[in-house]
């Protein structure tokens, strides 16, 4: 008789639910894994190298394409590392403005997670559903940056420009009626926080939408119920953060335990998991959606009775207003000293961490005093996520794989760096 | 003219005036169905459209898509047929042949009004249920002959769950069988006449749900299609195919799912028949309520594909094997012992 062996098989980079560029080997015993290999790699674009080779402020482009879903919360982490260094803090205004679009950010991550995961489980409008609230949000990134994706918008000691007091408008196109474009149109005739503000409004809402669908169907808990299960010890070890830890029940949030930003003015909660498994992982990230929404609502109040500046004054670091840059030589030198060679940083190294959608995003950074910095490290938490991958979908089917994949939230962007 | 026309008709051999009328009559059911395989597609997209807030096909035709049928028939015919390095060619190209084959000869005993039916056999139920189980040999001969793991997969999967399936499938069918007392799908619906009270899915509610939801699997569809699951062995058995012969798959998927849901019509909901029998409900035309009801039931395929996550494959088999065998068993016994021992017999004829 001959002995049967286990076979192996290669799963992506071309799957359709490898995510981007995932590549996994797995050893298979019929259907069941015995062991997954994930390799990466392939959408390595050397960011922490090219970060080294330019000045401070150059760099911030950059961090909008790690986590391509979640741009300006990876934004925020690379500007605090140097507003640390810089020993410099943002206007109150533009700290709760980036609060803000850090949750708006947290809505739009979690809204591509949730629907691609429901799709790697095979419920495929979800996915439409999750992309109809994301195009409100990119438009609120379109109002503020010009940028639909790839902000730039928090910049060391401030944020770019406040807040538009327009929105802008559909027009008439081929096979886009007026009626379309006035439909469209009509939630954007006041401010951006009137927009964001008639967002949060409905927002609740469409997130029961979405729980009609799957929290209680049977089929979505049979396919996550114990599928993937991390507890808490194993959690902690594996450097898990984010949604993936507080699942296993680990009460961890950046955002309460070392608040930065204005996080300790706002009220919020963080939900926390029971069983550790691709269910309570859903769970967390449905509530963090209405928690998100509700710090939202704060930074909207707060953001119309406190006007302000949103950047520091202080041009040796921000830009000078274009106006005086035509009168003022001194403006003018400012100006092209700060976009050519950029600021020195004192010396000395720093890790500033944020609490970004997936987890803990962190940026460690030496100075030696140069416009450029010595060297940058990215600490991507879907990296220690994808490193769990293994250990998680061991003895669970080829489908199961797929959904663990969904449920940690994996984003190339980030991991291959 | 005419006189001359039929004198030729005379001259030909009686063998062939049967195979000749055969075949008009083949045409005229096939025709119509391989119109309403394409149709079928463009509904779907339109109506999963709708439930996902989008538009659909809206370029092709006109406003409303109604080209994209055939444009996409065209598309595919113009394709190129790739044939992996090491498929065993014979196997890779009959496969398709063979899931088409049954799609298409189930429609022979298929009563579509009282008199219009290609072949009125005895045992049509019988029949019906033979080559339904057949169109698994296509698929199963697909994954084997691609010489790929994901296919192999794909067909391994399926293999499985069409046993599980065709048994429940067979014991739902015995039910309609008891209750009728007949084999014959014409009588199957003739006893059900005097209105949708009449109809076979509240006595046989148990079953008529069995039965639906085997067809739903059967034909691999959503939340039971684990022989494709797009996300997780890409596209199961036909990874491989392209051009035509994956378009075969595609037309028997969907000729299947026609028949699946025209025998639940025909042994569930009536048939023909209008669900009031008095007046304006029965001065429209047998044919229409057919084809309503089976598009209605239809319908109901494609809101599960919006709507459902995909089942994992052993849940599919312990839904099969711990839920609907054990249920279509008790249901027969009820209706046996109901029928011979209590006086609710009524009931369930």
């Amino acid at each position: 008789m001959t002995e049967i062996r286990n076979y192996t098989m290669n799963f992506g980079p071309q799957h359709p639910a490898a995510h981007g560029v995932l590549r996994v080997v797995m050893e298979l015993d019929g259907e069941v894994i015995q062991r997954v290999d994930p390799h990466i790699g392939l959408l390595h674009r050397g960011t922490e190298k090219l970060a080294e080779t330019k000045p401070f402020n150059q760099s911030i482009g950059y961090m909008d394409r790690l986590d391509y879903v979640s741009m300006m919360c990876s934004e925020h982490g690379y500007v605090r590392a140097i507003e640390k260094l810089l020993g410099v803090t943002a206007p109150i205004r533009a700290q709760y403005i980036r609060v803000m679009f850090d949750e708006i950010t947290r809505i739009l991550s979690h809204l591509l997670w949730l629907g691609a995961h429901a799709l790697d489980v095979g419920a495929m409008t979800v996915f439409l559903y999750c992309f109809r609230e994301r195009e409100d949000l990119i438009d609120c990134y379109e109002a503020v940056s010009g940028a639909r994706m790839h902000a730039t918008y928090y910049r060391p000691g401030g944020v770019y420009r406040d807040l538009p007091d327009s929105m802008p408008q559909y027009e008439t196109a081929k096979g886009h009626k007026e009626k379309n474009a006035a439909r469209l149109n009509e939630q954007r005739q006041g401010s951006l926080l009137d927009f964001i503000a008639a967002f949060t409004e409905r927002f609740d809402a469409c997130v029961d939408d979405y729980e009609t669908l799957l929290t209680d169907n049977r089929i979505w808990k049979q396919r996550t119920v114990d599928i993937g299960v991390v507890n808490k010890e194993r959690a902690l070890q594996l450097g898990f953060s984010g949604p993936m830890l507080r699942g296993s029940g680990v009460e961890w949030d950046l955002r309460k335990k070392q608040p930065y930003a204005v996080y300790d003015k706002i009220d919020f909660d963080i939900p926390v998991g029971v069983n550790g498994d691709s269910y309570d992982r859903y769970l967390v990230r449905i509530e963090e959606f209405r928690q998100s929404n509700r710090i939202i609502r704060q930074c909207i109040d707060w953001l119309r009775n406190n006007p302000g500046p949103v950047m520091l004054d202080n041009n040796k670091l921000t830009a000078p207003r274009r106006e005086t840059m035509k009168r003022d030589m001194e403006s003018l030198i400012h100006h092209f000293k700060l976009f050519t060679e950029g600021y020195c940083v004192p010396e000395g190294e720093v890790y500033a961490a944020i609490e970004a959608p997936k987890g803990e995003f962190g940026i460690y950074m030496i100075s030696d005093g140069a416009n450029k910095p010595y060297r940058v490290k990215i600490r991507a938490p879907g990296f220690a996520h994808l490193g769990a991958l293994d250990e998680m979908s061991k003895g669970h089917m080829i489908a199961d794989m797929v959904a663990i994949i969904g449920t940690q939230d994996i984003v190339f962007g980030e991991i291959d760096r | 003219m005419g006189e001359t026309l039929v004198s030729l008709w005379n001259l030909v051999p009686g063998w062939m005036q049967i195979g000749i009328y055969s075949l008009i009559k083949i045409t005229i059911i096939v025709a119509p169905l391989m119109l309403a395989v394409a149709y079928l597609t463009w509904l779907e997209r339109k109506v999963i459209g709708a439930i996902q807030i989008r538009i659909g096909p809206n370029r092709v035709g006109g406003g409303w898509g109604l080209g994209q049928p055939i444009a996409d028939a065209l598309k595919l015919l113009f394709k190129e047929i790739i044939i992996p390095s090491n498929a065993n060619r014979f196997l890779f190209i009959i496969a398709p042949v063979l899931s088409i084959t049954p799609a298409l000869a189930a429609w022979a005993v298929v009563p579509f009004t009282d008199s219009l039916v290609l072949a009125n056999i005895d045992a049509s139920l019988l029949y019906i249920l033979a080559l339904t189980s057949m169109g698994v040999y296509g698929v199963i001969i697909a994954g084997w002959a691609s010489n790929s793991k994901y296919a192999f997969i794909g067909a391994m999967r399926s293999a499985a769950q069409i046993v599980a399936y065709e048994i429940a499938m067979g014991f739902a069918l015995v039910g309609v069988l008891m209750v009728a007392g007949s084999l014959n799908l014409r009588e199957i619906v003739l006893h059900q006449q005097g209105g949708f009270w009449q109809w076979y899915f509240l006595p046989l509610l148990p079953l008529f749900v069995v039965y639906f939801v085997s067809g739903v699997a059967e034909t691999n569809r959503a939340p039971f299609d684990v022989a494709e699951g797009e996300s997780e062995i890409v596209a199961g058995f036909h990874v491989e195919y392209s051009g035509m012969t994956f378009a075969i798959f595609f037309l028997a998927e969907y000729a299947n799912m026609i028949l699946i849901a025209a025998l639940t019509v025909l042994m569930f909901l009536g048939g023909w028949l209008s669900p009031f029998p008095f007046a304006p409900f029965t001065w429209i035309p047998p044919l229409f309520w057919f084809l309503g009801k089976t598009v209605f039931v239809l319908l109901f395929f494609l809101w599960f594909r919006a709507t459902f996550p995909r089942y994992r494959y052993d849940q599919i088999m312990r839904l099969g094997w711990k839920v609907f065998i054990p249920v279509t068993l008790v249901w027969i016994t009820v209706i046996g012992v109901a029928r011979f021992f209590t006086p609710f017999g009524s009931f369930f004829t």
